[in-house]
């Protein structure tokens, strides 16, 4: 089975962000960049399945500025067998990238396109649905563990009221959750490796896929500083203070 | 390697500098050691390998690269670099100069992978910086040589499967040219290892003397199969070494810095971070511009060993320079701690304690200064 990853270049998760004066968005200048966190964990499983003989071939594909070509690097480091950028400079919206994935899959015929729930710059959570739907494939969306068996997928979810599992017929759609797995390091011998291996460029247009933007973005603030705290003398001052200031009881 | 090929390495190592290593430098010094399941992640990123050739199962890595990754390898505790870096310094690299081939393939692909720690045995209760007057014996015997005497002071003794030992097979000859290098491996009857000593700083890292009582090895283990190379193989890796101890500075340095800094924005007194007080900001300004300067000159010299020029002269002077600037640094980031920075919950009271031995192992300062000063009269005379 081929199993395709996507993987998302995004501001690094230790980066403290800082919004553009204008408002338009986040500042991206000299911020280091890297894999999304849960696209990472996506990474992994699939090379648990190839490592476990479930898998043959694990497949990355990143979409956006040719930088995002050192995001597929790392998932190569990791241990993923080539690459596929589609390039563009053009803003990116969950539906323009469910579309390319979706041109790639039929490209690649995959047996399993395995996603991170949601990226942790814009937080969508829609690509691996709107890709599911796209395709008309199942999807187990916030995997905390994958099972094959008979031909079939055992995909256990974390959902507000516990643990949901799912028996998904192949082809389907996978996104992670945190607790799927703890992500390896990519050795130093790997990451030189990784040069080595082939990454396909494509661009949207090639794969007959409209950029044309659905959205717009009126305005990116940073959520209002928080308050000095005060220090009450009693309960029956903090009971007032809730009740009348803060409006909360 | 360029620029552009070396950052993903970094990126790769920093993400388990901060992630594991540093979390756990605490625990290491209470417990002087480092647990398993880190020194598996060290050994499977490849931090074992950098030195060893491609051809050896390592990863080949320039003087250059190498200090690169040391840069960022050492901002955890230096605990760590003691595990890998003798094993790739002076005992991976004399085999990988002067071993036999046989020797190479024996050792090399262990030591790239992790599972074989390497000792190098030079000092001796009676011998130290004077290396030359070592007393241990290696004495031929058949085939083979009998080993006699002791070490002391022997990095990574305990945990070592082998033992590069300096011994001399010619009781006659005092000179250098009377001194070879054996390869004994863990095991070998008559090499005892001592308890571990108790040390200040680096816990993690385990130090012990090394006995050779009637230590029989066969002719094989002599380091490249004749005698009297021992001292000159010793001496060809100890530019090399010298630059490693460089970098090591700088990462422990960067180090100290960032914990300096962190601080002294954080803690607030009369009102305000310390950190807006210029006495303050004068150590904090000191302490980078004195990292920056031994990064620099650290950088430079392996890029100048890289092009095969000779070295000696700014090898010693990286080790001299770049030692005295951590202790320096270290003595200011406890300064900038105030009180915090003498109790034993802080990192820059470990890592004081774990500076101190910089400016003395792998020779002391004062002996850096006599080589510095040896070669720049020696280039002096020759101009003239």
């Amino acid at each position: 089975m081929k199993v395709l990853v996507a993987v998302k270049r995004v501001v690094d998760y230790n980066v403290k962000i800082r919004v553009k004066a204008d408002q338009t968005g986040v500042d991206l200048s000299n911020v280091k960049m890297s894999m999304n966190p849960f696209d990472e964990i996506a990474v992994e499983e699939a090379l648990r399945m190839k490592e476990a003989g479930t898998a043959d071939e694990v497949i990355a594909v990143s979409i956006g500025v040719q930088q995002c070509q050192e995001t597929i690097r790392t998932a190569l480091a990791m241990g993923a067998d080539r690459g596929i950028l589609v390039k563009t400079d053009a803003v990116l919206e969950p539906l323009h990238v469910a579309k390319i994935l979706k041109a790639v899959v039929d490209e690649e015929q995959p047996g399993l396109v395995i996603l991170g729930k949601q990226a942790i710059d814009d937080d969508c959570n829609q690509t691996g649905q709107m890709l599911a739907a796209l395709l008309g494939w199942p999807q187990g969306t916030f995997a905390s563990e994958i099972e094959f068996a008979d031909g079939k997928a055992n995909v256990t979810r974390e959902v507000d009221g516990g643990l949901q599992t799912l028996k998904l017929n192949l082809p389907m759609i996978v996104t992670t959750d945190l607790r799927l797995n703890e992500p390896r390091y990519a050795s130093l011998p790997n990451i030189m490796k990784a040069k080595k291996k082939p990454i396909d460029e494509k661009t949207p247009e090639a794969l007959g896929v409209d950029m044309a933007p659905h959205l717009t973005t009126l305005n990116v603030a940073e959520p209002p500083k928080r308050q000095a705290g005060v220090i009450v003398e009693n309960v029956a001052e903090l009971v007032h203070k809730l009740r009348n200031e803060a409006g909360v009881i | 390697m360029n620029e552009d090929d070396i950052v993903p390495l970094l990126d790769g190592v920093r993400r388990l500098v901060n992630e594991k290593l540093i979390p756990a430098e605490a625990r290491i010094d209470r417990e002087h050691r480092i647990p398993d399941d880190l020194l598996g992640l060290m050994r499977e990123m490849g931090l074992f390998a950098y030195a060893i050739p491609a051809e050896h199962g390592g990863l080949g890595l320039s003087k250059w690269a190498e200090v690169r990754l040391i840069f960022e390898f050492c901002r955890a505790a230096p605990a760590y670099r003691s595990y890998v870096g003798t094993t790739n310094g002076v005992g991976g690299k004399s085999i990988v100069l002067d071993g036999t081939d046989a020797q190479k393939r024996r050792y090399l692909p262990s030591i790239a992978a992790g599972d074989l720690i390497v000792s190098f045995c030079l000092t001796e209760p009676g011998s130290g910086s004077d290396a030359k007057s070592l007393s241990t014996t290696a004495r031929r015997d058949g085939a083979g040589y009998v080993l006699n005497g002791s070490k002391r002071f022997i990095s990574n003794a305990p945990i070592a499967g082998l033992f590069t030992v300096m011994a001399r097979t010619n009781p006659e000859d005092k000179s250098a040219a009377g001194v070879s290098a054996f390869l004994v491996e863990a095991g070998t009857p008559g090499l005892r290892v001592d308890p571990p000593l108790e040390k200040m700083g680096q816990l993690g890292a385990p130090t012990a003397d090394v006995t050779f009582d009637d230590c029989r090895v066969p002719g094989e283990a002599l380091l490249g199969g004749t005698e009297g190379l021992g001292f000159i193989t010793a001496m060809k890796v100890l530019d090399d070494a010298r630059i490693h101890m460089g970098a090591v500075c700088v990462g422990l340095s960067s180090r100290l810095l960032e914990e300096m800094t962190a601080h002294a924005m954080e803690r607030r007194q009369f009102g305000k971070p310390i950190a807006e007080f210029q006495l303050i900001q004068g150590m904090i300004a000191d302490s980078e511009a004195e990292y920056l300067a031994a990064r620099a000159m650290v950088e430079q010299t392996a890029r100048q060993m890289d092009a095969g020029e000779n070295v000696t002269k700014a090898a010693a002077a990286c080790k001299y320079f770049a030692s005295e600037t951590v202790w320096r640094i270290a003595d200011r980031a406890v300064q900038v701690h105030g009180g915090y920075g003498y109790m034993r919950e802080t990192a820059v009271e470990r890592l004081f304690r774990d500076a101190r031995l910089l400016r003395i192992f792998e020779g002391t300062s004062q002996i850096m200064q006599l080589v510095i000063a040896r070669e720049a009269m020696k280039e002096y005379k020759a101009t003239r």
